[in-house]
């Protein structure tokens, strides 16, 4: 009996030991997004099943961005999870600041997610970041102003002409309603992400196959002369102003008959808590031009582990869990279907629950599968993705061009003004980076 | 002469007076209306944020159950105060000497100090935090109280050395002639007579140590983060949280806002008694 006890008493301790040594202590960076926030809510399920503990730390986007690149940069090791969007992970993972995540277990399904998501956080075949939620760009309408004026929708993807006379007859500014609404706020990711796939339909492009900017070219002229005449005579005043949050408010408000954006807001202006126009949205896919490739973004964030993190299974474990299906499953059990990461996995849009729930579903999935961001352009290009270029010097040239066509759709230059600048600029860029010799 | 000041020209400048004090509040203002509002609400039209919408402490409640506050709190609290005492503590024999015993190169020494200010703390962030980094002071209080009072000294030194200047140096002669030491002319003579100053230079210092974001956010993680981390993880360009961004603000600014309240008298005093006439 004593020797029964005391076996008891050493498994125990030997027990207690094993848990002790192998809890760890992960710090992740985050965005502040929805997402995020259910994320965080539910991780103590995760943090309980293995005896890690998270430490959160939540910061802006562009605060983010800056913040992580620092520390991977110098090898602080502060993160062990890091939430990253399309167009780092790539270039992170080529510069091998990040961990390859091909090993994140036998039950882990990577084919259940979406292809273009997969190769979007890839870099050389090698998969560098998991998807938490991904996204396109889609038009958001108000089906009962089209109703009232008589529109009827085409079955084929309209062209950016179609729109804008469709915009023209909804344009009522007197009752307080916008004929289209899309952002004007300078930034990559603001005014860009919309003007990027415009550009893209307008048969333009960033740079040529030697990679000379093509900013001035005729293409990007009549993209930009297009969205400069549009705001100005349908959107609302003071448009430069206008990021994605702002349009949002607009729309859910009741202000815009149309508003092309991303796909993730469209659990939002469903929700009849938050949006007033909930009952009488619908959507459709982003118009076309001469071409119809690259004309709906792609965006994803994803969670990745720094080389740098001390604690890399550990992490390993809770990427595997907070991207995994059985998460989506226990978000839509717990949040509501509709509050489900989408974007990302196949047996989401499977399943009837997240169908019946999210009636944006199919047209979501549709735009995502058609955002391919190896093939975004009507010509040849040398690089990948749809509303960014995927290197490094991206970022710098894309604030710089937001920010004169920011100016342009003020009255502060014209359009031709706009874009030799930023022809100069990127040249500049481009050269110093050794891109062009 | 005195010039007399009729009544209506007295109207006049108080009405601008109150209409420049009113703009300068009025952000503040306004983050406090919206923090009592509900996310729908924040984003309507202003007049119907005023007049025809709800109020509610949700967001309040939303801050609070998702982030640590007093985490975050005391962390502020020891940053500010710890680099604003370890400021004072380096920068009292400083400007005492540059002011009771100036050498020849006193003014190009004050202007260098100055000219480090001149500098964006952007250009010296990979350095700094390769040193914390070699040094494990990456998210930690202690690292930041020295960065902090690093970044404040010259501020510090300057005030207090043009309150010193204000200090008729034949008292502290008088002293010395009466057989008081170094240390005794500094606690009992030169302390007393420059207490005003000393206490606006604290509290300004504690104020900007408080409000610093560059470095606070830069340096740490999970925690050493003060407020300015906490405020930060309410801003997001996608997702709705003005609301929640608002009350967060509140929440970091109320205690260094009441704090200035308390003490404006002898704020306002000592900014005027040296530095800033």
């Amino acid at each position: 009996m004593k020797l029964k006890s005391a076996l008891y008493a050493v498994s125990a301790l030997v027990s207690v030991t094993a848990t002790a040594t192998i809890a760890e202590e992960l710090t992740i960076a985050t965005v502040n997004n929805s997402d995020m926030i259910i994320m965080q809510k539910l991780s103590p399920q995760w943090e309980e099943a293995t005896g890690n503990t998270l430490n959160w730390v939540v910061l802006e986007e562009n605060v983010l961005r800056q913040r992580v690149t620092t520390d991977i940069a110098t090898d602080g090791g502060s993160f062990d999870i890091v939430t990253i969007g399309a167009y780092e992970a790539p270039i992170w993972g080529a510069q091998d600041w990040l961990v390859g995540l091909d090993d994140l277990g036998d039950d882990y399904d990577y084919d259940d997610i979406f292809e273009p998501v997969r190769n979007g956080l890839s870099a050389d075949g090698t998969l560098y970041a998991v998807p938490f939620y991904a996204e396109s760009s889609f038009t958001f309408y108000r089906k009962d102003l089209f109703d009232a004026a008589g529109i009827e929708l085409p079955d084929e993807q309209m062209t950016y002409d179609d729109f804008a006379e469709i915009v023209a007859q909804l344009h009522d500014p007197d009752n307080g309603v916008f004929g289209t609404c899309q952002r004007g706020k300078a930034g990559w990711g603001e005014n860009m992400a919309f003007v990027g796939p415009l550009v893209n339909a307008f048969g333009g492009k960033w740079f040529d196959m030697d990679w000379n900017p093509t900013i001035d070219s005729p293409e990007w002229n009549a993209a930009i002369t297009y969205y400069v005449d549009l705001m100005n005579n349908y959107g609302p005043p003071g448009a430069t102003a206008n990021g994605h949050n702002e349009n949002r408010a607009l729309f859910a408000d009741g202000k815009c008959a149309t508003w092309v954006d991303a796909t993730s807001a469209a659990g939002y202006i469903f929700n009849p808590s938050e949006s007033s126009v909930a009952d009488k949205t619908d959507f459709f896919q982003a118009p076309k031009q001469v071409t119809d490739k690259g004309t709906g973004w792609f965006w994803a964030w994803a969670l990745a582990i720094p080389t740098s993190s001390k604690n890399q299974d550990a992490a390993k474990d809770f990427l595997a869990w907070a991207t995994s299906k059985e998460y989506v499953e226990l978000v839509g059990e717990s949040e509501g279907w509709v509050a489900a990461p989408p974007g990302t996995r196949k047996s989401t849009y499977a399943n009837e629950a997240y169908l019946e729930a999210a009636p944006f579903a199919e047209t979501v999935e549709n735009s995502i599968l058609a955002a391919n961001p190896a093939d975004a352009t009507k010509d040849p290009v040398p690089y990948t993705g749809v509303q960014f270029v995927a290197i490094p010097e991206f970022q710098g040239i894309g604030n710089y061009v937001g920010q004169q066509i920011s100016a342009a759709l003020a009255g502060q230059q014209t359009v031709d003004e706009a874009l030799a600048n930023s022809q100069r600029f990127a040249e500049r860029e481009m050269t110093k980076a050794g891109y062009i010799k | 002469m005195a010039r007399a000041v009729t009544p209506s020209r007295k109207a006049f400048t108080t009405v601008v007076a109150g209409l420049l004090g009113l703009m300068m509040f009025f952000p503040v203002l306004w983050i406090f209306i919206l923090s009592f509002k509900s996310e729908g609400d924040a984003i309507k039209a202003p007049m119907e944020i005023l007049f025809n919408t709800g109020w509610t402490t949700e967001s309040y409640g939303a801050v609070q159950e998702r982030s640590d506050y007093f985490k975050h709190f005391w962390n502020s609290v020891i940053i500010s105060v710890g680099s604003t005492v370890l400021g004072l503590a380096v920068a009292i024999p400083a400007a005492w000497a540059m002011a009771f015993v100036p050498g020849k190169r006193t003014k190009d020494v004050l202007m260098w100090m100055l000219s480090t200010k001149m500098l964006p703390p952007v250009g010296v962030l990979v350095p700094i935090y390769l040193i914390f980094r070699d040094l494990g002071l990456l998210d930690s209080r202690v690292g930041l109280v020295f960065v902090l009072m690093m970044i404040n000294l010259p501020i510090i030194i300057w005030m207090l050395y043009t309150y010193f200047r204000e200090i008729p140096g034949e008292i502290l002669e008088a002293a010395r002639m009466d057989g008081a030491s170094l240390r005794n002319e500094v606690i009992y003579v030169l302390t007393p007579m420059a207490v005003p100053g000393m206490a606006s230079t604290m509290l300004l210092n504690v104020i900007l140590a408080w409000n610093e974001a560059f470095w606070t956010l830069n340096l740490t993680a999970a925690n050493a983060a003060p407020l300015t981390a906490f405020i930060a993880s309410y801003s997001s360009p996608e997702g709705l949280f003005y609301a929640k961004l608002s009350a967060a603000s509140v929440m970091a600014i109320a205690p260094i806002l009441i704090m200035g309240w308390f003490s404006q008298k002898q704020l306002v005093r000592g900014l005027t008694f040296g530095a800033v006439k």
